[in-house]
């Protein structure tokens, strides 16, 4: 059963084959053998996914439930607020934070029959790209355990490729779901920022974050966007009546598809294994009927510093909500006023949050906000603009996701350039607000995953899960499965 | 030396919005404490704000009223800074492009007209309440009025004495409530004033500033003015410097004292707000705010003379306060008699109000019992004297007028047999009076009539006990 | 970009931190470095480019002005390290 995509789970539910019951024991079986090796859940709510696994096949028998994933267990990163279910963000800071209401998504997975198994692991506050940084340990890669799973999305990744649960929910702000998906070999989907609601997504980087599946393959990530997605009254950047269905069917061939390759991320600093194996997933798709046409990618080095300033930037205002008052962490040792936020918040936060908030404040205060912020969304526009000429030429540009494979647990956590230069393909999407698909594409002579991403034009989601789907009926990378100790 | 001081106003008033700029929340005054807070106002992690579209057309409405331009691309902000009554740590408000900009208001100090310029008006968010706990030596956190929309009236440096300031934010406050945006009552905090002042040598350079807070009547802010600027004076005459910093008004006392120097300004970090879209006001939504605006009290006093031939005298005091022309307005539409009605407020009502030192937003009197009355008066029911002794009562107890009238029985005789029999009675009684008038002199008949009323207790139908005597004595 | 002493002591209170020695070592040793790299901007020509803080030119996105029910006073204090049946506690401000 644990080999069962999330559709082909779903649909054995509502032929009677399955109970959700059994579906979702099985499940939490699989999470309290592995999670001990991989650190991918936080909080494993057992209880109450067994006691809705019953009141949902109960709907299912009834009728009153037809949704394509209805009875399926999914998994939230844990920045998703759930109401009654600790939401920590991986944050020493939201340790016992229990949130009052849900976010609009968890909403509609329930009401579309989906079943919370439990909150996944990440970077503090999504603020990282291996799932180090968070309070609670590190994820561990399912294909090699002494390496990261990738960040901030790393728990969801990790536990889809451990088949600890058939989907997730990640966020992804500069890569954090594309990145974590190719360091372990699942599929992920980055909506276009507004097409799905941030409405209780923990914020780190407002203009940026947008919330986005995980699954092994591309119809079960599909398929839990078409329930997510849509205007929402309480994100007023989610308002666009956007709504997707994906229930085209296979193409044989892409005829007609314009795929751009983007030459100069080939060059410098990536892995050669990468680039093989991407390359080798243009050619793919060349070889079902697209069009690969290769171009320079213009503004490449102006991409890292203009994300990291603007997501600083937000990030530094997003988090002084942490003060020790309202919710989270107080410092016991504070006793004024004063000391309640300088404690709470400095024993409260890790050094990467820190960082961050540091270098927000930083180009937001006057006399560097010309020369930063306002130089950043500047170039923002630039990137765009360029971005927007692109898709007069293609359909959807393919490129690497990371210019490497997950590396050594510890390796890069000390060096944060290192660490932001390795977002280097994924960030100018969210810049632009851009959808992307990571799809797995091969593996490293280390037998670890490789991902390559798709990049469409604002809500051309259809498009891209079409050309996926294609290429993962030509191919078998999506199917493989880690093995290791812990299994 | 003769100094001039140079104030400017930064004026807070409360949008008089059902729900919170940004949440569903009520924004009802005085309520038990954090029982108008939701996750998005109380800013749990994850929310987002939605904006209230009724809070900026108000805002609009007060641009439109002040002259200014509106900003057809407007936008929100954050304004970043700790402390415990902004739960969010920042404060949404409009730096980069407000609402409204570049109005003016024309007004009237001693005989003369000013026009005070307006800067801009922005909207923002109000933050929460504080309390300070004496048993505890704890402050008390209630987010219940977080998030109730504001905007910020921002004038000029364009005010010399407190006199211009009071007459200027008193009829900012008539205008306010004539466009019903606010409800302006200072001792609720629903408006409030900053004061930026500094003094300088008749048409000398600017002096150093310093800004007043926590002013929250008019009184308060005259005496505020007052205080500064002679604070002020006295301390360059001995040498001195003032410092730039923000005072607190302390009413009782008669004092300000310093709070906190603004030797460096506050690093507030604005940003582009990235939860909320820009407002973009079309041709056709601000032609719908211009046209939805409601009556001003120049058009409300052309619409009474014009189509109720009302004096421009009454027109003008019943136009003073809004809540007077209001109930005018009220007292005229049921009764059916704009002219008495007219008559009434602005004569006894305003003379009430006067004696009982009512003030135009207490008036609590119940405009269908005032209508009830003009009708008993214009029908005959009641003469003038039992009018205005009921309007009276009305007025004070809130009597009901038809009860008052029939327990203090004041409706008038207009029975025929009973005004008859005074009559025959006096006539029967007066012999020499009615000689003399049968004699010419017609003098004698008031005396009369006088005597036959005084038979009806005061009670008659006047025109029936005249016409009844001219009758006996003919 | 030179990071000296001050300037951390700067963010640290506009970020209302307080940093260890290490941890100031450390950052400041980081924001030099960040900051060096992110200067790149500089080279770019950015003369009559609009800025922009979202990925899209949406406008006007209103709710209408109706009161929806708050949430019980209970949840609204549940989270907080300090509260008693009405308030959030914190220790006295000072002006």
């Amino acid at each position: 059963m644990l080999n069962m995509t999330a559709l082909a789970l779903a649909k054995a539910i509502r032929a009677k084959k399955l109970s959700v019951t059994e579906a979702v024991a099985e499940y939490i079986k699989q999470i309290e053998q592995t999670n001990p090796h991989l650190n991918t859940f936080l909080t494993v709510s057992k209880d109450t996914a067994l006691a809705r696994a019953q009141t949902i096949q109960a709907q299912i028998a009834a009728g009153e439930i037809t949704s394509p994933l209805a009875g399926v267990p999914i998994a939230l990163k844990d920045n998703i607020s759930t109401l009654g279910i600790r939401t920590t963000c991986a944050a020493k800071m939201l340790e016992n934070y229990v949130p009052v209401y849900n976010a609009t998504v968890v909403d509609r997975l329930e009401q579309a029959g989906m079943i919370v198994i439990g909150k996944l692991n990440m970077d503090e506050f999504a603020m990282g790209g291996s799932s180090e940084t968070g309070a609670y340990g590190t994820v561990r890669n399912p294909w090699d355990t002494e390496r990261v799973a990738g960040g901030s999305s790393g728990g969801s990744a990790a536990a889809v490729a451990a088949g600890e649960v058939p989907l997730a929910l990640g966020s992804d702000t500069g890569g954090s779901i594309r990145q974590p998906c190719a360091f372990c070999g699942v599929t992920g989907i980055k909506p276009t920022y507004g097409a799905v609601s941030r409405y209780g997504l923990v914020a780190y980087a407002s203009s940026l974050d947008q919330v986005g599946s995980i699954g092994r393959t591309i119809d079960d990530c599909a398929a839990v966007l078409s329930l997510i997605a849509g205007p929402d009254d309480n994100d007023s950047t989610c308002v666009i009546s956007k709504t997707f269905t994906f229930d085209t069917p296979l193409l044989e061939r892409l005829a007609g598809f314009r795929i751009g390759l983007p030459r100069n991320y080939f060059a410098g600093g990536i892995n050669a294994d990468v680039a093989q194996a991407v390359l080798a997933a243009a050619k793919e798709l060349a070889a079902a009927g697209a069009q690969v046409e290769e171009f320079d990618m213009p503004l490449m080095d102006y991409m890292v510093p203009a994300y990291y300033i603007i997501a600083c930037a937000e990030a530094s205002s997003n988090l002084s909500r942490y003060d020790g008052l309202k919710y989270g962490y107080r410092s016991p040792a504070a006793e004024t006023l004063a000391e309640v936020y300088r404690l709470s918040r400095s024993e409260g936060f890790g050094l990467e949050v820190k960082r961050r908030i540091m270098l927000g404040s930083f180009v937001l205060s006057s006399g560097y906000y010309d020369a930063y912020y306002k130089k950043a969304l500047q170039t923002r526009t630039l990137i765009k603009q360029a971005y927007d000429r692109l898709f007069e030429r293609f359909d959807m540009i393919l490129s690497p996701v990371a210019p490497t494979t997950a590396y050594k647990l510890g390796e890069n956590v000390d060096d944060p350039l290192k660490m932001y230069m390795g977002d280097i393909y994924t960030v100018s999407v969210n810049l632009a607000g851009l959808p992307a698909v990571a799809l797995p594409c091969g593996f490293d002579r280390q037998n670890l995953p490789i991902g390559f991403q798709l990049i469409g034009a604002a809500f051309s989601e259809s498009k891209l899960v079409s050309a996926a789907r294609t290429y993962q009926h030509r191919t078998s990378f999506h199917l493989q499965q880690p093995g290791g100790a812990w299994v | 030396m003769n100094w001039e001081s140079v104030i400017g106003l930064e004026v807070h008033a409360e949008l008089a919005t059902q729900s919170k700029i940004f949440c569903g929340c009520s924004t009802a005054f005085g309520q038990e404490p954090n029982t108008q807070v939701c996750p998005v106002c109380a800013g749990m992690p994850g929310v987002l704000p939605r904006l209230n579209r009724t809070a900026v057309e108000y805002a609009v409405r007060v641009g439109l009223a002040l002259n200014c331009t509106i900003t057809r691309y407007s936008k929100f902000d954050r304004k970043n800074y700790f402390y415990p009554d902004l739960p969010k740590a920042y404060q949404v408000s409009q730096l980069y492009a407000p609402i409204c900009r570049d109005g003016h208001l024309a007004v009237e100090v001693d005989g003369t007209t000013k026009i005070i310029g307006i800067r801009e008006i922005h909207m923002e968010e109000d933050a929460g309440k504080l309390i300070h706990d004496a048993v505890s030596d704890n402050t008390l956190m209630d987010f219940s009025r977080c998030g109730v929309p504001l905007i910020e009236i921002v004038t000029q440096p364009d005010f010399h004495s407190a006199a211009e300031v009071r007459t200027f934010l008193m009829q900012l406050r008539e205008i306010l409530l004539y466009l019903g945006v606010c409800d302006c009552k200072m001792q609720e905090g629903s408006l409030r004033a900053d004061i930026n002042i500094s003094v300088r040598p008749e048409g000398g350079e600017l002096g150093v500033r310093t800004e007043m807070k926590n002013l929250n009547s008019f009184k308060a802010i005259g005496r505020a003015i007052e205080y500064e600027t002679r604070r002020q004076i006295q301390l360059l005459e001995s040498g001195k410097q003032v410092v730039q910093e923000t005072r607190r008004w302390d009413d009782d006392a008669g004092v300000s004292y310093g709070m906190r120097s603004k030797e460096s300004a506050p690093e507030y970090r604005y940003f582009p707000e990235p939860d909320l879209l820009p407002i973009y006001i079309d041709d056709q939504w601000l032609q719908s705010i211009v046209e939805n605006l409601p009556e001003m009290a120049e058009a409300k006093r052309a619409r009474y003379m014009r189509c109720w031939g009302i004096s421009a005298l009454e027109a003008a005091t019943l136009t003073s306060h809004v809540y007077v022309a209001q109930l005018f307005e009220e007292v005229a539409a049921l009764s059916r008699n704009p002219m008495e009605a007219a008559h009434l407020v602005a004569g006894e009502i305003m003379r009430l109000m006067n004696q009982t030192d009512t003030l135009p937003e207490d008036l609590a009197v119940d405009a269908k019992k005032l209508a009830t009355l003009i009708t008993l008066v214009s029908s005959a029911k009641i003469n003038r004297n039992a009018y205005k002794e009921a309007v009276e009562a009305v007025f004070i107890d809130g009597v009901d007028p038809e009860e008052y009238i029939a327990q203090r029985g004041l409706r008038m005789v207009s029975d025929a047999d009973a005004i008859a029999e005074a009559v025959a009675a006096v006539i029967t009684e007066q012999r020499q009076a009615v000689a003399d008038y049968r004699a010419g002199q017609h003098k004698a008949l008031g005396f009369l009539i006088g005597q036959a009323m005084r038979k009806l207790q005061g009670k008659g139908n006047p025109a029936l006990v005249r016409k009844a005597m001219l009758e006996a004595l003919e | 970009m030179e990071i000296d002493a001050q300037l951390i002591a700067y963010l640290e209170e506009l970020s209302c931190l307080i940093l260890s020695e290490r941890e100031k070592q450390r950052l400041t040793d980081d924001l030099r470095e960040i900051l060096n790299s992110m200067a790149r901007l500089e080279e770019l020509n950015t003369t009559g480019v609009p800025e922009r803080s979202h990925p899209f030119d949406n406008v006007n996105a209103f709710r209408e002005d109706v009161v929806q029910p708050s949430l019980s006073r209970e949840h609204i204090l549940q989270n907080a390290p300090a509260h008693n049946s009405e308030f959030f506690i914190a220790p006295k401000t000072v002006e």
